[in-house]
């Protein structure tokens, strides 16, 4: 596992070295932040760092997508200054991580359901019917139930071949997690998890392999995470959220999932949302960090940059980033709660990101303390 | 020290260095499974079909994967043998010493220089429509599929080996029977297989051990499903298969298994090719 994280980083570094590059005119002491975690939000990360990269020529910021289990590992082994997980911590993990751990939303995304079937263009679906043709209790295109779904549309006479994730996954997890708050049966027999035993169906490793097999077999129904689903424009399912309206996996409509009332740790799972406009397989990613900085050897400038960071992916022009390459942008509710998090997070007691901020909207407050924060490290240059 | 010596000392360190390294991997194959072996006992992990990664029921058996492992193996050595045979007589009977065998030859061996990652796209996206219009699944994926592009695959191991055993059937053999008026299906018949033969299985038996590793093609084609298969048309998984797919977010139990069936996969191939060598050793005594 540790070579793994190794290599990757060290790929990571090889590949960002060139980007790197461009940015550093100014010399003096580079700070290199790493992380290691989650797949799901890599192409996002991808870029929000590198934009902040050349925004702060003294800084490095390097990220292994190594998957969530290993990010947790490494955050634990303090082998990294930040984790990154599509799932949080639950009771268990948090007791070992050995200090408290910050859970700073990013972005958000959906798990869609992806079909191949010619001459149906649109396709309504239900999650106990996603999780009935799962169990392989649905096992036909034109089964009753997927007919009074669907009465406009005419469903023909053909198997369903279910294509799941053959690795483990996170949307494995999400997928599991709605399918057991909305289906008893579901719950009962397979229940939730990143990797699953299953009933039916076929396999494969990745959305590439899950969109390749779907794609190519006339019959296949496949979930998938929206930001690759929608980057490939793939015929997805309309979903019929708790409010009973049938809803298209869209940036707005996975966004809209966070409007609940979410808790102040943002530690929330957002799947079968009650807002009437919400896409009911929706999902939070995180970057995990602990709250207290002073720890190995670690000094205030490294603290202030790995903050500094953390402001700049929620902040309006990272969330831009992540609207332009299909990552739904983080609610209000969301951005603020995240917010003052990060207004919690100190080095040796002292708060690195007061909370309030000074000014008056979250959004100017947000990019101002970017500004602010990121003289004092330009002038110890 | 003199040349001689210093060239002596660098090859033997190098020497010494490939049996370090592979008494490394064994080491790190067998400490890391022990969890796993330590849990299930050696033969309730083998013998066990059930692979349950939910973490309230975890449980994993390697007994589907070996039998999946197998079934795709054997079923591409089965395959491949009317094809390697006929290239083998073709190179080292027939066309003996001609142009066009050592073109034949070169063009075989080509196929054993393809990626496994292409034969992988040419049995997804070529192959598999073919598998679904001959109707052996809706899908195409499965045993059936992975075993056709395992044969093809294997056939260069397989023919180049025989042929050179064929070829080395004594000539005085050969035309003894000839000079008794047979003809050269019965000299190929009764003299230049039989000969040959035990090399001929050797050859096979190492192509075997080839098929049972292979990993990329077998995951993109066989279904990936954790379950014994039920026939040739059914999915399933191998042990290089499920290594691959399932290495990246495992660790506890899950990682130990995932590499005990690493080391039970690195045992079969090791005692494959082992069988094949003492085949290959009686024929050189005789």
């Amino acid at each position: 596992m540790r070579l793994l994280l190794l290599f990757t980083i060290l790929s990571t570094l090889l590949i960002s070295c060139g980007n790197a590059s461009s940015g550093s005119g100014e010399s003096g002491t580079v700070i290199t932040i790493s992380g290691a975690g989650a797949t799901f939000p890599y192409p996002y990360y991808n870029i929000v760092f590198r934009d902040y990269m050349r925004l702060h020529g003294n800084a490095t910021v390097n990220y292994g997508a190594i998957g969530s289990g290993g990010g947790i590992r490494s955050l634990r082994d303090r082998s990294v200054d930040f984790g990154a997980s599509d799932a949080f911590l639950n009771q268990k993990e948090i007791g070992s991580m050995g200090a408290e751990v910050i859970h700073v939303a990013t972005c958000m995304g959906g798990v869609v359901m992806a079909y191949t079937l010619n001459e149906v263009d649109s396709l309504r679906m239900t999650g106990p019917l996603i999780a009935d043709i799962y169990l392989g209790k649905i096992k036909k295109w034109n089964d009753p139930r997927l007919v009074a779904e669907n009465p406009t549309v005419k469903l023909p006479d053909l198997e369903i071949t279910p294509v799941y994730r053959s690795d483990g996954s996170g949307t494995t997890f999400n997928f599991s997690e709605y399918l057991s708050v909305v289906s008893p049966a579901w719950q009962r027999i397979m229940g939730k998890g990143k990797a699953l035993k299953w009933e039916a169906g076929i396999a494969a490793k990745g959305n590439p392999g899950v969109a390749g097999i779907v794609q190519q077999t006339e019959g296949a129904i496949g979930y998938i995470g929206s930001e690759y689903a929608l980057t490939l424009k793939l015929p997805t399912a309309k979903l019929k959220n708790r409010a009973g309206f049938y809803v298209d996996a869209t940036l707005a409509s996975i966004s809209a999932a966070a409007n609940v009332k979410l808790p102040d740790d943002m530690r929330a799972t957002i799947t079968d949302s009650g807002d009437p406009a919400a896409y009911p397989i929706s999902l939070f990613t995180w970057l995990l960090v602990y709250r207290d900085q002073y720890y190995d050897d670690r000094t205030l400038s490294d603290a202030r940059e790995l903050v500094n960071l953390l402001l700049y992916v929620i902040s309006p022009e990272g969330q831009k980033v992540a609207a332009q390459i299909n990552y739904a942008p983080l609610s209000e509710q969301a951005l603020d709660k995240t917010r003052q998090l990060i207004g919690e997070i100190n080095w040796n007691g002292e708060i690195l990101a007061p909370y309030p901020p000074p000014g008056n909207s979250i959004a100017v407050a947000v990019s101002d303390s970017v500004n602010v924060t990121a003289s004092p490290n330009n002038g110890q240059q | 020290m003199n040349k001689d010596s210093i060239f002596r000392f660098l090859l033997s360190t190098a020497a010494l260095l490939v049996l370090l390294f592979t008494a490394g991997i064994i080491y790190a194959l067998v400490s890391r499974s022990t969890e796993a072996f330590q849990e299930y006992g050696v033969w309730g992990f083998v013998g066990n079909a059930e692979w349950d990664p939910r973490s309230a029921t975890e449980e994993y058996g390697a007994l589907s994967f070996i039998l999946g492992t197998l079934y795709t193996s054997f079923f591409a050595l089965l395959l491949c043998i009317p094809f390697s045979l006929a290239v083998a007589l073709f190179n080292g009977e027939y066309y003996k010493g001609k142009k066009i065998s050592s073109a034949v030859r070169s063009i075989v061996d080509l196929l054993a220089g393809i990626p496994s990652i292409v034969y992988g796209l040419w049995g997804f996206y070529t192959l598999r429509p073919l598998v679904i219009a001959l109707g052996v699944s809706a899908q195409g994926f499965g045993i059936f599929l992975s075993s056709v592009v395992l044969a093809i695959m294997i056939i260069p191991y397989a023919s180049s080996l025989s042929s050179e055993f064929l070829s080395m059937v004594p000539n005085n053999l050969k035309e003894g029977a000839y000079s008794l008026g047979a003809t050269q299906i019965e000299v190929v018949q009764y003299i230049s297989l039989p000969s040959a033969g035990s090399g001929i299985v050797a050859s096979y038996i190492l192509a075997l051990g080839r098929a049972l590793g292979e990993t990329m093609a077998v995951t993109m084609l066989i279904g990936n499903t954790n379950r014994i298969p039920r026939g040739l048309s059914d999915t399933g998984n191998t042990m290089a298969s499920v290594i691959a797919n399932q290495f990246g977010e495992a660790d506890g139990l899950k990682l130990s298994s995932l590499i005990a069936i690493g080391l039970l996969l690195f045992i079969i191939t090791a005692v494959i090719n082992l069988i094949a060598k003492l085949i290959m050793k009686k024929i050189s005594l005789i």
